[in-house]
């Protein structure tokens, strides 16, 4: 354990090796692990709002489907209404169309039977000529009787 | 491992003590406790080896460092980055020094773990491809320049280079002065000179002890793994079975040595720099 002058070469060599890791080693590993730390710390900062963002679509999703439902529920229970007032309108109109035949057909019921009493009229006034005529036979001529026939003819309307 | 146990075989002080002599600039052994002319080549040869394997892998590291997804390797790094990273928070709390501060505890951590580990070759391995090299059989060299003083003391003193660094760049010149003097036992002009005193054992002692800890420790660890080598040098099955036992045991025991006296030294970095900011 003798000294010499090794010592000074070893003090030489120690400061260049720190100078050498001071300039080249150290500030490019603190530079990534810097980096790193900042990275992670975004990641995790992301990761609790992505959670959150999440919670919150939940929530809206849930509130969505409420409404949905909800409006669901108001468009059945109004399409029922509108449904009853169209089956009512139909139901009037039927009645109304009905009605209206039942008039048009009494109408021509009537007229119908106005001309059935007036050639029953006329079959009647012949049938009695017919018939007076065959009781009449040689008396009563149809042409000086003409006008007698009309007025009953007349009379039976 | 062979211990050269051929007919003219070392005795075992021979071997331990030609296994503790440095390859130095002279050729031969160091007589003279402090001799600034010398040189221990294999100290130098092995701590730049080990350093420029610290940066390649740093740099290596640095280089594929991304802020995504981190491969094994720079999972590995980065673990030991965010040790000393906070540590050095802890220890030192200026931001601006931490820049310096923070990478050198990362450099020394790694460089003297490396040179650390440079224990687990077998004790015998690299002399003896030195000696085949050379040529010459009784080559010196010594492959853990942790277990040379010089080493730890060089980088202690760098260390303390540092911290005078700062505590005149945190208190200015004239502050630092007037705390060498004033502190810690109180501004009186009586006593001046006993803080001042007081001062400079404690900067030499955290120095010497700060290099001599891991001196200590790394030359202990080499002695006893040649002392086990020394058992197998004997080559009977006592010596083996006793070699190969030991051996295993102190080698991973050792491993814990090698990862805790590096941190020691990464640690007592940051606090002596760290006591240099703070005023007493």
């Amino acid at each position: 354990m003798n000294l010499n002058a090794t010592l000074v070469a070893q003090l030489v060599v120690f400061f260049i090796l720190a100078w050498v890791t001071m300039k080249f080693v150290w500030p490019p590993i603190v530079k990534a692990l810097d980096e790193r730390a900042k990275k992670i710390a975004d990641g995790l900062t992301a990761a609790d709002k992505a959670k959150s963002d999440l919670a919150h679509a939940e929530k809206k999703v849930v509130e969505e489907l409420r409404k949905a439902r909800e409006s669901a529920t108001d468009v059945r229970a109004s399409a029922e209404k509108q449904a009853a007032v169209f089956v009512d309108e139909a139901r009037a109109e039927a009645a109304r169309i009905i009605a209206q035949a039942r008039e048009a057909a009494e109408a021509e019921a009537g007229v119908a039977a106005q001309r059935a009493k007036e050639a029953l009229r006329d079959q009647v006034a012949q049938l009695a000529v017919a018939g007076a005529e065959k009781i009449l036979r040689k008396e009563i001529n149809a042409q000086a009787h003409a006008d007698l026939l009309a007025n009953l003819k007349q009379e039976l309307q | 491992m062979s211990t050269g146990h051929e007919a003219h075989a070392p005795t075992a002080g021979e071997y331990i003590v030609h296994h503790l002599t440095h390859l130095n600039s002279t050729g031969h052994a160091q007589t003279a406790i402090i001799d600034w002319s010398v040189w221990n080549l294999d100290t130098i040869f092995f701590s730049i080896a080990m350093g420029v394997v610290t940066l390649f892998i740093l740099i290596t590291a640095a280089n594929k460092a991304t802020s995504g997804v981190p491969g094994r390797f720079q999972a590995a790094i980065e673990i030991l980055f965010e040790m000393v990273a906070d540590q050095a928070k802890g220890i030192v709390h200026s931001a601006e020094s931490r820049k310096f501060v923070a990478p050198v505890a990362l450099t020394v951590f790694f460089w003297i773990f490396l040179m650390n580990s440079m224990d687990f070759l077998p004790v015998d391995l690299l002399p003896k491809i030195w000696a085949l090299i050379t040529g010459d059989e009784h080559a010196y060299l010594r492959v853990v320049p942790t277990a040379d003083l010089n080493g730890t003391l060089g980088m202690s003193i760098g260390v303390l280079l540092i911290c005078v660094y700062y505590n005149i760049k945190i208190k200015g010149f004239g502050g630092w002065v007037h705390e060498l003097f004033t502190a810690p036992f109180g501004s009186h002009p009586l006593l001046y000179p006993i803080n001042f005193l007081m001062q400079m054992i404690e900067f030499l002692a955290k120095t010497v002890s700060h290099g001599m800890r891991l001196f200590g420790n790394m030359y202990a660890g080499e002695l006893v793994f040649m002392l086990i080598a020394l058992m197998g040098g004997t080559a009977t099955v006592f010596g083996f079975l006793g070699h190969v036992v030991a051996g295993s045991i102190w080698a991973v025991f050792h491993i814990l040595i090698v990862a805790l006296q590096a941190f020691i030294f990464m640690m007592l970095t940051l606090v002596y720099i760290g006591q240099a900011h703070e005023s007493h």
